[in-house]
């Protein structure tokens, strides 16, 4: 699937949702489900800085795709992660460079887009944006 | 007695509407709320009388001067200052430290030893490490106990006559302490130390007097007692205010500039060097004139009947673990839910419309002392009621429904 259709997919989904309660619960439900990151890569190194929670990212290019992994250790956090890697796991990177994530504030959370909020989401999403631009030159 | 319904009418903010819920706003010890009266001031500073103050002969800034240095009145008054030459204006709490930090540089040498409590927010820490790394002093640590106290024995074996400095808080931002300021003053004094209390986090509850505290320097910031951000003050003895250098150069802190050389202004005016915030200092005294008409002796039973009702009704709910439980403490509530993220119960609390503080408050090492990445606190001020409360523990049990 495109990164495109997976987001109106994700966006059909919230939807559904009555309010903030339902919106949330959904989010820390998908958090849990998640063991998201192999515990080799929650390093010191792929931290992503800034955030009150913990965040690591890990990445990995498999036939041209990039595979992403992550992790926090709040649990509202992850639930975001877990829709993010949905978005952009198994994806070329430079459909990952391209895309944009309005999709975010269209599923109500956009209060967690604003860059002064301490979740590290707008940074995560910086962080999955540069390691495609990392991958992207080493795809012929 | 407090009306506090009559109180809270004072205060705007506090009918408006958060994520469609009435605000209850428990964010206190970050920053205060300001009342009306105090807006007042502001407005009218800016719609009438705006000017730059101490150099000007015309009508406005002799105006805008007068009411500068009657708000430097009435903050020497609330802390029982000798003069009011030993107020200085500053941008805030951590200003005023940085001032005294940088002002020590030329008073201390090698192997000299300063000593900072375990309980300090950053800005009572980092300025002095600057300090040790410029003159080779060294920091030395009081310890603190579970409850959230700091040690005495340990402070008393801590203190030498290669002690020149201590710097303690005399309420802790992140646990709500209060420590034991008298004591750590007369045992400094003892081995001739100076010290330093911050008091960002006491003066929205206490009425220090800092010549019966005989304390050297006292700082804080007016933006915790109802008053605007960006200015605060620094209280310092005469006798220490004429040793230190100055901290910045610029106008308004000469007395007589040449290119061969410079002679500072008296006090207070040797720290106060470029245009100051005006406004700012004006509307300070109009909030410490706002909470001494309330009275901090009802502002402090009124909070200690919020912190037992909140202390209390938190206890009832399973899995929730308090920080700090010390004997004398403040309006402070920090605590966590086991198993639980506190940025995860804040986001929840904030939907409800609930504001409190989760991280680590600026008091890193506090949390390492827990082992805990930070935690969620609930601060309350005079204008804050029981139903408030009530509405926090139920916000605390949905989130920890939600979450667990
Ligand atoms: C104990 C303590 N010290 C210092 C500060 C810093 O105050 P300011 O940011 O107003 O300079 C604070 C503010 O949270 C504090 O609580």
């Amino acid at each position: 699937m495109t990164i495109e259709a997976i987001q109106n997919e994700i966006i059909d989904e919230f939807s559904m949702f009555e309010d903030w309660e339902e919106r949330y619960q959904y989010m820390i439900d998908l958090g849990k489900d998640l063991p998201i990151i192999n515990d080799q890569y929650k390093t010191e190194s792929n931290i992503i800085k800034g955030c009150q929670s913990k965040v690591w990212v890990h990445a990995e290019l498999n036939d041209d795709k990039i595979e992403f992994t992550a992790d926090s250790d709040a649990i509202i956090t992850k639930g975001i992660i877990a829709i993010l890697i949905r978005v952009f796991n198994d994806q070329h990177p430079k459909d990952i460079i391209d895309a944009n994530t309005d999709f975010i504030d269209k599923i109500g959370l956009k209060e967690h887009l604003s860059p002064t909020r301490a979740n590290g989401l707008v940074s995560m999403i910086k962080q999955l944006k540069l390691y495609a631009i990392a991958y992207q030159t080493q795809i012929k | 007695m407090l009306d506090v319904s009559k109180i809270r009418a004072d205060f705007p903010i506090l009918s408006r509407q958060v994520n469609n819920k009435p605000l209850v706003y428990f964010d206190n010890a970050a920053t205060s709320q300001t009342p009306q009266p105090v807006i007042d001031v502001i407005v009218d500073y800016y719609s009438n009388y705006n000017a730059n103050i101490h150099r000007g002969v015309h009508t406005l800034s002799q105006e805008a001067t007068d009411k500068y240095e009657i708000a430097r009145q009435t903050i020497q008054t609330h802390f029982n200052a000798k003069h009011a030459h030993e107020i200085i204006f500053t941008s805030g709490t951590t200003h005023s430290i940085n001032l005294v930090a940088n002002g020590f540089s030329a008073l201390l040498k090698k192997e000299d030893e300063i000593i900072v409590s375990a309980l300090e927010h950053h800005s009572n820490i980092v300025p002095w490490q600057m300090l040790c790394e410029r003159t080779g002093a060294v920091l030395k640590v009081i310890p603190m106990n579970l409850e959230g106290e700091l040690i005495m024995e340990t402070y008393d074996n801590l203190l030498s006559d290669k002690t020149k400095l201590v710097f303690v808080n005399h309420i802790s931002n992140a646990l709500g302490t209060i420590n034991p300021i008298e004591y750590i003053i007369k045992k400094a004094h003892a081995v001739g130390a100076a010290v330093l209390i911050d008091g960002a986090q006491s003066c929205p509850h206490i009425k220090p007097d800092v010549q019966a505290l005989d304390v050297d320097f006292y700082v804080a910031s007016a933006h915790k007692v109802c008053g605007p951000t960006g200015v605060g003050m620094l209280y310092g003895k005469e006798e220490w205010l004429k040793k230190l250098p100055p901290y910045q150069g610029g106008g308004e802190m000469i007395a007589e500039v040449t290119f061969e050389k410079t002679t500072y202004a008296d006090l207070p005016h040797k720290f106060e060097a470029g245009t100051p915030n005006i406004c700012g200092g004006i509307a300070f005294g109009a909030a410490l004139d706002y909470m001494n008409n309330i009275g901090f002796d009802n502002i402090a039973s009124y909070e200690n009947e919020l912190l037992a009702y909140a202390t209390e009704q938190l206890s009832t709910i399973e899995g929730l673990k308090f920080y700090g439980t010390a004997k004398h403490k403040t309006s402070v509530i920090s605590f966590n839910l086991e198993g639980i993220h506190p940025y995860d119960v804040g986001t929840i609390l904030d939907k409800l419309g609930i504001a409190v503080r989760t991280g680590h408050h600026c008091a890193q090492p506090i949390m390492d002392f827990y082992c805990i990445p930070g935690t969620i606190r609930a601060s309350f001020a005079f204008y804050n009621t029981k139903e408030e409360i009530d509405v926090l523990v139920e916000g605390v049990k949905k989130a920890k429904m939600m979450l667990s």
